[in-house]
């Protein structure tokens, strides 16, 4: 597919927006027209938080989602939000932590996973919740080849903490079979 | 940072790298979002050039010490957003009328007052118009990518070097806070702008005083010796306050013809699938994206649209839009407020063709979609 529409989801101080930073970086650092945009509310922490990345082969033209064709869910009020807003062959990417809904998931490929679970157990630190989420968004879509990813992520993290990072993003990777 | 030719970054930062690659070392502000990024970035780039940053008590500070920082001759930037750029406006009268160079920032959020402040919106083209009192000049310029933030940043400064005035550079939050891959064209590769003065002190001494043919005032930096009078006020030849009708008009008529007989030079604009088209969706900004891709769409049904984005806002392309609209059988504005830049396309079609306005003031972005179902109505 030549345009890709990922809207990640959550609230705000989840790292949502890094995410989508840190995956247009991978997108463009592999040679792809990128174009990451966010929307939240004037908390800093906390209320819900939208950040989207388109990735496209071609010139990007509309540089937000219209339907998402990636989402992912951090947050119970963000996936009953978004989840009607998707096309109709969308994969989903829902925390472990949110309980299924009922209806809206019909013909998707949907990936439940344990993202924030695996910050804090696995890797030992909540913060890295994005990175995770990142390596496991890519291990689904293939948007750029690991060593590239890493490349993005050492770009937009504070210097010292790229052992842990980079640790994150092996415990994301392992999420997707 | 070591420097990259090709990088991702934000209107907001990609603002910052075209300011200091025109020649910005001096930047004073108050910082609100969204165009918080364009102080943090000065704030981190300007001492590694060996420019100035410095973050003032409000945005009147802001932007009265970048009209002082300009006058001692250093290329000066100031940024805001609608809040902070209503309380510029005095300033930028002054500006205006003493003839500095400067560049102010604006990037729109959704108002009025301090409204939806992290929401886009597109509410200010009249006050980057007519926001400060009285008749005066001004040009204003509006990015829709953050390649263009990059370009037209550089722009600004040269233009507001070489016709002596504020320039108004008016982002908004789509193109402020959106992430694009962007080339940062060296300062080398460049056409740089830079103002002159008179080598001789005597001539020195009276910068407001025209020689024939001579477009703007040559002031020597303040600080450099030589003594000067600047002021708001109607002021004549030797910078000195007047109340002579004569000589005020000779002030304000050069002022505006500074301008308005540089148009050619000033005025820039965009054509996309004009040629065949039945309606032309005029826009500008971030809201040009939303067009873009409904022209994608509308062209892919078989619909013959196009679209015209002014790229300096003010002076507005006035020949142009009036040509535009005997050759099209509609036109559509397409603007994230209430109807602004529509009163200018109006009146520039006199008639010659209906113009329809799609509007928004609820801190949302227009869809693609949206603007097809308008195209639809208005084929009809």
């Amino acid at each position: 597919m030549s345009r890709q529409e990922l809207r990640l989801t959550g609230s705000g101080g989840q790292g949502v927006v890094l995410a989508t930073v840190i995956l247009a970086e991978a997108g463009y650092l592999a040679k792809k027209a990128v174009a990451q945009s966010q929307s939240y509310g004037p908390e800093a922490r906390g209320g819900m938080c939208k950040a989207e990345v388109v990735i496209s082969d071609d010139v990007i033209h509309y540089t937000k989602v219209e339907h998402a064709t990636f989402l992912l869910a951090l947050t119970q009020e963000a996936l009953n939000k978004y989840l009607p807003d998707i096309t109709p062959d969308a994969v989903v990417m829902i925390d472990s932590s949110l309980d299924l809904p009922e209806t809206g998931l019909e013909g998707h490929q949907v990936y439940q996973v344990p993202i924030l679970q695996t910050a804090i157990e696995k890797v030992g630190r909540a913060q890295t919740g994005n990175i995770v989420a990142v390596a496991a968004i890519n291990a689904v879509l293939h948007l750029a080849p690991d060593d590239i990813l890493e490349e993005a992520v050492k770009m937009h993290i504070p210097k010292g903490t790229e052992e842990l990072n980079m640790k994150a993003l092996a415990e994301g990777k392992k999420l997707i079979h | 940072m070591a420097y990259k030719r090709f990088a991702l970054l934000q209107g907001n930062e990609a603002c910052v790298e075209g300011a200091i690659a025109a020649g910005m070392r001096f930047y004073s502000g108050y910082p609100i979002t969204p165009s918080t990024e364009i102080a943090e970035n000065s704030a981190v780039r300007l001492p590694q050039v060996g420019g100035k940053f410095i973050q003032m008590e409000d945005e009147i500070g802001g932007i009265a010490a970048a009209i002082g920082a300009s006058v001692a001759g250093v290329k000066a930037m100031t940024a805001t957003s609608g809040p902070g750029f209503s309380l510029k406006q005095e300033n930028i009268g002054y500006a205006a009328m003493a003839e500095i160079p400067l560049v102010v920032v604006d990037v729109q959020r959704s108002g009025p007052s301090t409204g939806l402040p992290t929401s886009p919106s597109q509410g200010d083209v009249m006050q980057t118009r007519w926001g400060t009192h009285g008749d005066h000049p001004i040009i204003v310029v509006s990015p829709s990518s953050v390649q263009e933030t990059y370009n037209l940043t550089v722009r600004a400064f040269n233009l507001s070097e070489k016709y002596h005035t504020p320039v108004i550079l008016m982002m908004d939050e789509i193109v402020g806070h959106l992430r694009e891959g962007v080339e940062l064209i060296p300062a080398e590769e460049l056409e740089i702008v830079n103002r002159e003065w008179w080598p001789e002190r005597e001539r020195a001494r009276h910068p407001y005083r025209m020689e024939p043919g001579q477009l703007v005032p040559k002031m020597t930096p303040f600080g450099g010796g030589v003594g000067y009078n600047i002021t708001g006020l109607s002021h004549d030849g030797e910078g000195f306050p007047t109340n002579s009708n004569e000589k005020t008009a000779e002030l304000m008529n050069r002022l505006f013809d500074k301008i308005n007989k540089n148009l050619d030079d000033i005025v820039t604009y965009e054509e996309q699938n004009l040629d065949d088209a039945e309606i032309a969706v005029v826009t500008f900004g971030g809201a040009a994206r939303s067009v873009m891709g409904a022209i994608d769409k509308a062209r892919s049904m078989g619909m013959k649209v196009g679209m015209f984005r002014p790229i300096t806002v003010w002076p507005f392309p006035e020949e142009q839009v009036r040509a535009l609209a005997k050759k099209v059988k509609h036109i559509l504005v397409v603007e994230h407020n209430n109807g602004q830049l529509v009163l200018e396309v109006e009146r520039l079609a006199g008639g010659s063709c209906p113009v329809s306005l799609l509007g928004r003031m609820d801190g949302s972005v227009i869809k693609p979609d949206e603007i097809v179902e308008k195209l639809k109505e208005v084929s009809k």
